[in-house]
């Protein structure tokens, strides 16, 4: 075995594209897993100490701190399980996609290194049922991995259905335990998941991609790319009115706008949409915003799943939102009334609205059912879709006047730039 | 202050409304009749009607929470 190349530039060394899909491969680029069984306090707590000095944060939706959640899932018991959550349910992300069907190895390597700190019986790797190009591309890894007695956990796959709110964590761990793919409610989600009993860590998979480069090469190369305060690299989809649709991976704190011109949009842009279908709408006045949750939320947005989508001046903001909430509020998982009834009485006030027909009547009663409805679910679903239509409503807010006033643009009647799994009829 | 909140599992929650009949101060209904409730620490006099929504809850979708908690 090959120790990592000692000639590689700091600068490339944490990068998540680029790297060998195969095991040969990635043991040249990185070296192998060296992680020692049984215990070994200084081990064990070197890593723990690179991964806090990292700043390294979750890059499935939430961005919550990594070193916090490995703490409790530490603290929480041995035995259980590292989950690894591929379901990717964002209609807009290719991120974990792209990353498991190119480097399986790295995502791998990073629940292996959680599993060690946990002393982690399994490693699940979720996929969803009709993604099978990354399917066989990490099973391809995991024999591979066992032909070489590579790696000291068990690891194995699971396909749950490819429902948005399937990789939701808590539906993510209720399928893997009774084969429902439902979020469960927490009245205290600071508690560590379960499975069978046992602690559940569950990790986004780019997450865990990060977590195997810092085991192996410490927070430094981490830390020298991105911002201080917001440090490392993340993967962008970038897709909409551009004309080289994809997944980029970009320095943190990288000007939105600088990040969507890697995909050539269309001349004239009228707004992005930042994080995914739950997401939020951002103006030309705030496309010089670092993509970084501190500097995101001053302008109410999150990272969330990597999702920039790009609106030309020729596309209708309202048509498009209003397409969104109606395909979010059909993948609800139909538990929670605020969301059963809400989501779609405001995906219809949208409809309304976009095609025209709303009144100011309409508009004030889709403000009341957005207070109402938001933060009412037992996951964030609801919240998703309240935050895309309320941000809708103010960076379109000329739109909302005129078509309020029955008097629409003329682009809401244009096919959707948008991507959906299945037509969303307004 | 009795320092305890009302929290509502959605899940299990069908809309009866019982426990907004009970305590309008700090339980309204929805345009659906879901219920929304005041996060504020309910006042102590209320306790024993709070109390009587959580047994009275045909779904047992409501729980009283210390405020430290949750």
């Amino acid at each position: 075995m090959t120790q990592a190349n000692p000639v590689q530039a700091l600068d490339d060394v944490h990068r998540l594209l680029g790297h060998p899909s195969d095991l040969r491969g990635h043991l040249n680029a990185h070296g192998p897993l060296n992680v020692p069984l049984g215990r070994n306090g200084s081990w064990q707590q070197d890593l723990v100490t690179s991964l806090e000095a990292s700043g390294l944060n979750g890059r499935g939706g939430s961005a919550f701190p990594t070193s916090i959640k490995l703490a409790l899932a530490r603290s929480a018991g041995r035995g259980g399980s590292v989950v690894v959550n591929a379901m990717e349910g964002e209609p807009a992300s290719d991120k974990d996609t792209l990353l498991l069907i190119r480097t399986p190895h790295l995502v791998l390597d990073g629940a292996q290194y959680l599993g060690a700190l946990c002393h982690a019986a399994r490693i699940v790797v979720c996929i969803p049922i009709g993604r099978d190009p990354v399917a066989t591309a990490v099973n391809q890894a995991i024999l591979e991995r066992a032909r070489n007695r590579y790696a000291p956990v068990r690891e194995e796959i699971v396909r749950p259905p490819g429902r948005f709110l399937a990789g939701e964590e808590s539906a993510l761990t209720n399928w893997i335990e009774s084969a429902r793919p439902l979020p469960v409610f927490r009245p205290d989600k600071g508690a560590p998941l379960r499975l069978g009993g046992r602690p559940a860590l569950v990790h986004n998979a780019e997450t865990l991609a990060h977590i195997a480069l810092i085991a192996r090469h410490g927070a430094g190369p981490f830390r020298a790319r991105g911002m201080t305060e917001e440090p490392g690299t993340s993967l962008v989809t970038i897709s909409g009115d551009v004309k080289y649709p994809g997944v980029v991976e970009i320095d943190r704190g990288t000007p939105l706008w600088d990040i969507a011109t890697r995909s050539q949009p269309v001349a004239s842009v009228q707004a992005l949409l930042v994080g995914g279908y739950g997401g939020t709408w951002v103006g030309p006045g705030h496309f010089g915003t670092p993509y970084a949750p501190i500097a995101l939320r001053t302008i109410g947005a999150a990272a969330g799943a990597g999702v920039i989508a790009v609106l030309g001046e020729t596309s209708c903001g309202l048509a498009e939102s209003a397409r969104i909430a109606r395909y979010l509020a059909g993948q609800g998982a139909g538990q929670c009334g605020p969301c059963v009834y809400g989501l779609p009485a405001i995906a219809d006030d949208m409809a309304r609205l976009a095609r025209g027909e709303g009144s100011g009547e309409d508009i004030v009663r889709l403000h009341r059912r957005l207070d109402q409805v938001n933060g009412r679910g037992a996951c964030r679903h609801p919240d998703g879709a309240v935050n895309l239509v309320r941000s809708a409503l103010a960076i379109f807010a000329g739109d909302v006047a005129a078509h309020g006033q029955g008097h629409p643009c003329r682009h809401w009647r244009k096919p959707t730039s948008l991507r959906f799994p299945r037509t969303v009829g307004l | 202050m009795s320092g305890m909140r009302i929290r509502i599992d959605p899940v299990a929650c069908e809309a009866y409304g019982y426990c907004a009949e009970l305590l309008p101060e700090a339980i309204s209904l929805d345009e659906w009749g879901y219920p929304i409730v005041d996060d504020r620490p309910l006042d102590s006099e209320l306790m024993a009607l709070a109390k009587r929504a959580v047994r009275d809850c045909p779904k047992r979708a409501i729980t009283l929470l210390d405020k430290t908690s949750g």
